[in-house]
């Protein structure tokens, strides 16, 4: 296990960021910025004609790291604990729950909260504590 | 233009996860183990995360939504559903879990892809399996039944 280091100033401006894009992406699409759905809907069945926007914001995303390597000339610490076959069983788990219920950490956890969506309240707990409970399991029951 | 402000509107996005920590799953799993509340290696910094930017969203997005409308939409398209359904604790359960093995949801997983890692790359390729087959299978017939509606992206 790696430990990581306590960063509050930095998580509060970075969570205020996220913040920022999603009244950002409100105001100029008219829609939530949930992760999750955004990054499904570029499969089909295709409801809409907004694939080419979410293309833009999902390379946005992936163009931020180089972003940042291009103007500090470095990345921040990144660890990946997880083999190929843990990646796979949570990758399929999380891309499935996350559709299944509707939305992920942005979509219920930081827009939805906001709203003072008790449906996103719901989702938001039950994600936490089932992400504290497979941890708990992995790093304390061996 | 539009194409451009949303990628934009992403680019910031990612550099807040950036900066925030989350695109370290390393972070994310030290914030998730309770048991390291003890043992003091529990990394409360994604509390401050979510914090942050639920206080952004919670001032700023009443002020948007008292505009006519969006700049590059005819309407706004806002959740309305309020129903407790099985699907919205059945769902973050299993999202919960893959989060906890890995240490990765959506939105990082997508910005650890700019991190040029091959783990990141098999994580979004499962990831995206994971929401197609989602998606699937709330399309089928059977399920459509006893839920409405079909789709729960459509929420």
């Amino acid at each position: 296990m790696v430990t990581t280091s306590f960063t509050p100033i930095a998580s509060l401006v970075g969570g205020a960021m996220i913040g920022l894009a999603a009244v950002l992406l409100m105001w100029a699409t008219g829609r939530i910025a949930g992760v999750s759905g955004i990054a499904a809907r570029l499969f089909p069945p295709f409801e809409d004609r907004e694939f080419a926007g979410r293309l833009a914001f999902v390379a946005g995303l992936a163009a931020a790291p180089v972003l940042v390597r291009l103007v500090t000339g470095g990345l921040p610490e990144q660890t990946i604990a997880a083999g190929p076959a843990v990646l796979i069983v949570g990758g399929l788990l999380t891309g499935f729950g996350s559709v299944w219920g509707s939305g992920c950490t942005s979509g219920h956890g930081v827009c939805g909260l906001s709203r003072l969506s008790v449906r996103s309240l719901v989702a938001t707990m039950t994600f936490m504590a089932a992400g504290m409970a497979t941890v708990f399991v992995m790093r304390h029951w061996s | 233009m539009a194409i451009l402000v949303q990628f934009a509107i992403g680019l910031i996005f990612g550099l807040g996860l950036i900066l925030s920590g989350m695109s370290n799953p390393a972070k994310v799993l030290n914030f998730l183990d309770i048991g390291g509340i003890a043992a003091g290696t529990w990394d409360a910094s994604l509390a401050l995360v979510m914090a942050g930017a639920v206080a952004v969203t919670f001032v700023r997005f009443s002020r948007v939504l008292k505009l006519a409308r969006p700049f590059f939409a005819d309407r706004f398209y806002l959740p309305t559903r309020r129903d407790i359904d099985p699907r919205i604790i059945a769902g973050p359960a299993i999202f919960g879990v893959g989060w906890g093995l890995v240490g990765f949801c959506p939105g990082p997983a997508l910005t650890a892809l700019g991190f040029g890692s091959l783990s990141a790359v098999i994580f979004v390729i499962a990831m995206c399996a994971g929401m197609v087959l989602a998606r699937f299978i709330a399309h089928l017939p059977s399920s459509t039944r006893f839920v409405t509606p079909a789709d729960p992206l459509e929420t």
